[in-house]
């Protein structure tokens, strides 16, 4: 027998070994745009993925790939970890949509969770945290603080998902302080830190005093700080490495709860295809601590509004409102429905700019 | 003077230093290396080591100036194991930079762990009496961080001794043809060693830039890429320090500029100013290109002395 010869039967059976192994196990897959320290967005996914690790112990092997490009690339990452033998596999990023259901097509058995996007199938559930409950607290705080009344808003990609968070912000800092103006910036990348700092500055030195972001890095925080006499807010994680200043309160991502119950509905035989969709009242939205660069009558105004939103008493999107065309959207009193907001594609009335194609 | 209601001129021309201080500086070591005729596609790897490596040390230490040492250091640390790759194990060129890049993204995201939301010291800015003091060019010209000034003497100093100096004429003439180089006498393989160590050198100098200056601070990943405009940057300048300097300028200028004219609301379309960077460039770079600039006839092959 030769040598080669040996080694295929080796890895053969070395390749049955595993796969029996495997089969004890139920293996979770995490697909991440980002790296894993990016201090935001994937960071938080991450913390998830170990709680479920905590959680289950050795019933369960989590496996992850992080900074996966949207797009082409995607597709081929997430076959890769189906091919490896993953049971259930969250992609974590909107771009992933499309890829994430051509995956799914290919492994039937395999189950997908798709976060932030809106198309589902036998196989594939979508979730996603209503962050514009959260940024309508932001608004609140941002309009209540600034100075000079420029809000700057350093946006990621024109979806829906990006476009709620301005509008709700907006309509929450407008409340408060109506001579607020929101300087729109459309950086076109989730994660790069170079270019979100940069983007704060120039918001910065156009005279905004607070900067709003919905990109994953601490990065605009970071030119924030050296800039001076600016505050942000943490965008996904808590950023509290840059409390009290420039920091000065954030929308937390919890993940935790959902994915560990997703496995579970796995290791049970009971998942299904769903769309989850919650907020703060669910605890899938948390508001970090308000630093106490915010004076307490700001603070108390902005927990009372939390409050509010998590009881079901407030709505961010209350009419009345208009689009930004000035047409009617909701009449006073009308809450929007979750079909509006998950497509949500035009900006509401006061904000100036036009959304990119 | 205000443009488009809320830009100031003086700021943008600055911030337009920073933003392109750190693809020049990378892409002038990767110009000398391709010189030298080996491509070295792991200016990422060594970007982002030299980020973090700067990084820990300016923190570490208190001093800037320090980081910058040590991020040298990291990055043609990085760039001595490539050079002992290709140049003595003969690998090939494009495996080994690919896998350099692989490299230093893991090795940084290790050596980072400790120093996530730390704030680096600050890098003074420079201030010359009376200079410094002009207004808007005092701004614009006299007031940056050393480094944007050593970026700009690299330029010329890559400049004179490839053109002018005898170092430099060895130098393209391991690039052009290593065999009639060798068969002269040269050092093909000392040489080449040397180059390529200088290339990391600046990309680790580069990367530095990034986590101390322009950001500041220590994200795994803060790359993101520049590394790979770098790279793209040094062909479309014809391997020209010169316009490197151009594209750097032009890459960094448009970058910052299409995000301040979105901050100021100006009515072109998003789409069009967020592409600008990638076409302004290119396009300006290749329309100077028609003159026959080429690569350098040795680039990327492998050479062993035959006796």
């Amino acid at each position: 027998m030769t040598l080669s010869r040996v080694l295929t039967t080796a890895a053969l059976a070395l390749g049955l070994a595993t796969t029996a192994l495997a089969q004890d196990k139920t293996k979770v897959g995490f697909i991440y745009v980002g790296p894993i320290g990016d201090g935001g967005w994937t960071f938080e996914h991450d913390k998830g993925r170990r709680a479920v690790e905590a959680h289950f112990g050795d019933a369960v092997e989590t496996v992850y790939r992080e900074s996966v490009p949207e797009g082409a690339d995607a597709e081929r990452a997430i076959t890769e970890m189906a091919l490896q033998g993953a049971d259930l596999i969250f992609s974590t990023s909107f771009g992933y949509m499309e890829p994430t259901l051509a995956v799914a097509a290919k492994f039937p058995n395999v189950k997908f969770e798709h976060a932030t996007g809106y198309k589902t199938a036998p196989n594939v559930s979508t979730y996603s945290a209503r962050f514009y409950e959260g940024r309508a607290v932001q608004g609140h705080i941002a309009g209540r603080m600034t100075k000079s009344n420029i809000i700057g808003y350093i946006a990621s990609f024109p979806i829906p998902e990006v476009i709620r968070g301005i509008n709700s912000a907006y309509i929450h800092a407008k409340k408060v302080n109506p001579d607020v103006d929101f300087k729109i910036v459309w950086a076109y990348t989730w994660f790069d830190p170079a270019k979100e700092a940069d983007a704060a500055t120039a918001l910065i030195e156009q005279g905004a005093d607070v900067i709003l972001q919905h990109t994953d890095s601490t990065a605009p925080q970071a030119a924030a700080e050296k800039a001076g006499g600016v505050i942000t807010f943490g965008q996904a994680s808590d950023m509290s490495e840059y409390a009290p200043l420039p920091r000065v309160s954030s929308i937390i991502d919890n993940w935790a709860p959902y994915y560990i119950a997703r496995t579970q509905a796995v290791i049970d035989g009971s998942w299904e295809s769903v769309q989850t969709w919650d907020g703060i009242g669910a605890g899938m939205v948390g508001i970090g601590e308000i630093s106490e660069a915010v004076p307490a009558d700001i603070r108390d105004e902005a927990l009372a509004l939390k409050n509010a939103i998590a009881k079901g008493a407030h709505h961010p999107f209350t009419g009345p409102l208009k689009k930004q065309d000035g047409s009617d959207w909701l009449a006073a009193g009308e809450v929007a429905d979750d079909g509006t907001l998950l497509g949500m594609n035009f900006y509401v009335e006061g904000i100036s700019g036009q959304i990119p194609n | 003077m205000m443009l488009f209601g809320s830009i100031d001129p003086a700021l943008l021309l600055a911030s337009l230093m920073v933003a392109s201080t750190p693809i020049l500086l990378a892409a002038l070591g990767e110009l000398v290396v391709e010189r030298a005729g080996v491509l070295n596609l792991g200016v990422e790897g060594m970007m982002i080591t030299g980020a973090i490596c700067g990084f820990a040390m300016a923190v570490n230490s208190g001093s800037p100036a320090l980081g910058f040492v040590a991020a040298a250091a990291g990055g043609a640390g990085l760039a001595l194991l490539f050079a002992l790759l290709t140049q003595f194990a003969l690998a090939n060129q494009v495996a080994s930079g690919l896998a350099l890049t692989l490299f230093g993204l893991g090795l940084s995201a290790l050596l980072g762990q400790g120093y996530v939301g730390l704030k680096p010291p600050a890098t003074i800015r420079l201030n010359i009496p009376l200079l410094s003091d002009i207004p808007f060019l005092g701004r614009v010209l006299f007031s940056h961080d050393l480094m944007v000034y050593l970026g700009l003497v690299l330029v010329a100093l890559v400049w004179a001794v490839l053109k002018y100096s005898r170092a430099g004429l060895i130098l393209r003439a391991v690039g052009e043809n290593h065999e009639a180089a060798h068969a002269l006498g040269y050092k093909v393989v000392r040489i080449r060693v040397l180059a390529i160590l200088f290339g990391g050198a600046c990309a680790g100098l580069g990367g530095a830039y990034i986590s101390l200056i322009r950001v500041p601070q220590w994200t795994e990943g803060m790359t993101a890429g520049a590394g790979w405009i770098a790279l793209a940057l040094v062909v479309f300048a014809s391997w020209k320090a010169g316009r490197v300097l151009l594209g750097a300028w032009l890459f960094g200028g448009v970058t910052v500029l299409q995000l301040n004219l979105q901050a100021a609301g100006l009515a072109i379309p998003v789409e069009y100013l967020s592409m600008s960077p990638y076409l302004i460039t290119i396009l300006v770079l290749v329309i100077m290109a028609r003159d026959k600039s080429r690569a350098p006839g040795s680039l990327g092959r492998v050479f062993y002395a035959t006796q």
